[in-house]
């Protein structure tokens, strides 16, 4: 009985998604499918990364910032919707501890991700062939992946106090981080300089790891991946966990 | 028997406002209780304190003997808060607000109550209407139920009836009176008084973070209103009568206590050679005690206060 706060929480956040799915999952496949269908016809005939063509390179690339920025927007753009409308006092009044919310927006931004990376996945698995080689990585980097930036979504949806905030928190984090991540490139293709720089990028690892699944090939060992993404994952949890345990804007 | 609401030496400031100021208040199960008070004196401040919502400075809370702080699932789980500020979730129906309002609570397969609710708060035909369709009463309703699906043992109303049309709230009344006959026990505050008068068994009033009236709505009324014979009158009043009364609008307001007083009173009008053009008795009334009351009589508030500590 005491634990029924958390699984209706969690299906809460999945289902007002789900709701206007056609903003919240369709949306982003058909932009993901523009950005295939742009870039691809540009490089095409030019770029081959990992041995494959820049296609096949660049479907994992869009599936996976699918899955990131997807999972941040949900949490993100629920939390301050009702904190801005003010129900989130809905959510405050009930005895639900602030493990039971963290675990419930996260995990429901993690869904979110996964049924868009899936969708974007299903519109342009068909414009070059895929492999499956090594299917773990996939779901390992984009569980993780999902909830580093389901957490991201939690901290920034509570720090913004408005709509602008919280899209500043976008354009200048999240989106160069997603972007310069090796998203349409090896980073291997850069100068030694923004080499060095993309390593600095969390989410490069993220994409890296998730790439790997599919070829069996990427810039890093996937096991480096798994231990960058795995000590950003538990850094923010812990980070998140406090924010939300001083009640940090939430409950004054 | 643990009390309803414990709240002892509660304080909370934010910034430069010191919104609440050392409140004690005691508030024992069954009680149909009147937190009052001018806009920004603390109760909002303090029924989110009891809440959860705000943390206070200093000082503790505890619903039915829970520590809102230390104990809080229990303490939530036997609060119901409808909030002051009308506010909704747009992605859902009235029904499915209530189902999922019940499940934050662990409650599954409540519809047999919420059915019961929607009942009595008049809002079965909107059942499935999606909330930002409802007009402002209707969401105002619908906040209620919110708060009541747990079947809470304390239930605080935080200005329930402001821009309500009086159809709900007879409505609302009568279902809150017979939560209260149950043996719920009621919170609520109002800024009519009128309402406060007839359904608080006891009040408490509030002037900038601080409790300034503690007492059963009779003893209040007895204290710090009276009965009054209001005339008007033709003649010039004799001084001996005016000391004690008040004039305004060509009506004169003179208290009495007994209405053994009243012929007397008028005797002593009739002796002065003033003629009585129109005469009216005046009943006690809480906007009187609270006017009185925020003016600030400092002894008889101090008094009172003390002798119910
Ligand atoms: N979150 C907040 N930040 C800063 N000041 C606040 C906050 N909440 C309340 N206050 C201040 O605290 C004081 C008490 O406010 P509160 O809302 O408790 O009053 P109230 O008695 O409920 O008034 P009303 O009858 O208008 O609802 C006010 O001066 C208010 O401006
Ligand atoms: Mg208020």
């Amino acid at each position: 009985m005491s634990h029924g706060g958390f699984s209706t929480l969690f299906h809460k956040e999945v289902l007002r998604f789900w709701k206007v799915a056609s903003q919240t999952v369709a949306a982003p496949v058909l932009t993901a499918l523009l950005y295939l269908l742009i870039f691809s016809h540009v490089l095409e005939d030019h770029v081959r990364v990992h041995g494959v063509t820049y296609t096949a390179f660049l479907i994992p690339g869009l599936v996976m910032m699918a899955v990131l920025q997807n999972a941040f927007a949900n949490s993100s753009s629920s939390l301050i919707q009702s904190r801005v409308t003010g129900n989130i006092v809905f959510v405050l009044l009930p005895p639900i501890s602030y493990l039971e919310f963290f675990v419930a927006y996260v995990l429901a931004s993690v869904v979110r991700g996964f049924v868009v990376g899936t969708g974007v996945l299903l519109a342009t698995c068909w414009f070059a062939p895929l492999a499956l080689v090594e299917p773990w990585w996939i779901v390992v980097f984009a569980l993780m992946g999902g909830a580093i930036l389901g957490s991201l979504g939690v901290i920034a949806g509570i720090w913004a106090d408005k709509f602008d905030e919280l899209a500043a928190f976008q354009n200048f984090l999240i989106m160069p981080l997603t972007f310069l991540s090796g998203v349409f490139y090896s980073i291997n293709s850069l100068p030694p300089f923004w080499q060095q720089v993309s390593r600095w990028n969390p989410v490069f690892y993220m994409i890296d790891g998730f790439r790997h699944g599919f070829f069996g090939v990427s810039d890093e060992s996937p096991w480096l991946s798994l231990a960058v993404v795995g000590a950003c994952l538990a850094l923010l949890t812990v980070f998140t966990l406090n924010l939300l345990k001083s009640g940090y804007k939430l409950r004054a | 028997m643990s009390a309803a609401i414990r709240i002892q030496q509660v304080s909370k400031r934010f910034g430069a406002t010191q919104a609440l100021d050392r409140i004690d208040l005691e508030v024992r199960q069954g009680e149909f209780f009147g937190l009052l008070g001018p806009n920004g004196a603390g109760k909002t401040t303090l029924i989110s304190a009891l809440a959860g919502l705000v943390r206070a400075d200093t000082g503790s809370l505890a619903v039915m003997g829970h520590d809102v702080q230390s104990d809080y699932r229990a303490a939530r789980r036997h609060l119901g808060v409808v909030p002051q500020e009308l506010v909704f979730d747009p992605f859902f129906t009235v029904r499915e607000s209530l189902t999922i309002q019940s499940g934050y609570f662990g409650i599954r397969d409540n519809d047999n109550w919420i059915d019961e609710i929607l009942e009595n708060l008049g809002l079965a035909s909107k059942a499935n209407a999606n909330m930002r369709m409802l007009s402002g009463g209707m969401k105002r309703r619908v906040l209620v139920a919110q708060a009541l699906v747990h079947r809470p043992p304390v239930i605080v109303l935080d200005e329930p009836t402001a821009g309500v049309d009086v159809e709900l709230r007879q409505t609302l009344w009568h279902f809150i009176r017979r939560l209260n006959e149950a043996g719920h026990t009621i919170v609520l505050t109002t800024h009519y008084l009128e309402e406060a008068e007839n359904l608080c068994t006891r009040i408490a009033m509030l002037k900038a973070g601080r409790l300034v009236a503690l007492d059963t709505t009779e003893n209040l009324l007895r204290r710090f209103s009276a009965h009054s014979l209001r005339l008007r009158t033709g003649g010039v009043m004799p001084e001996q009568l005016t000391c004690d009364a008040a004039e305004s609008g060509g009506w004169w307001s003179m208290p009495f206590d007994g209405f053994d007083e009243v012929e007397p009173l008028l005797a002593r009008i009739r002796a002065a050679g003033c003629g009585i053009d129109d005469l009216e008795i005046g009943k006690p009334d809480l906007e009187e005690v609270f006017v009185r009351v925020m003016q600030g009589q400092p002894a008889e508030t101090n008094e009172l206060n003390a002798e119910l500590r």
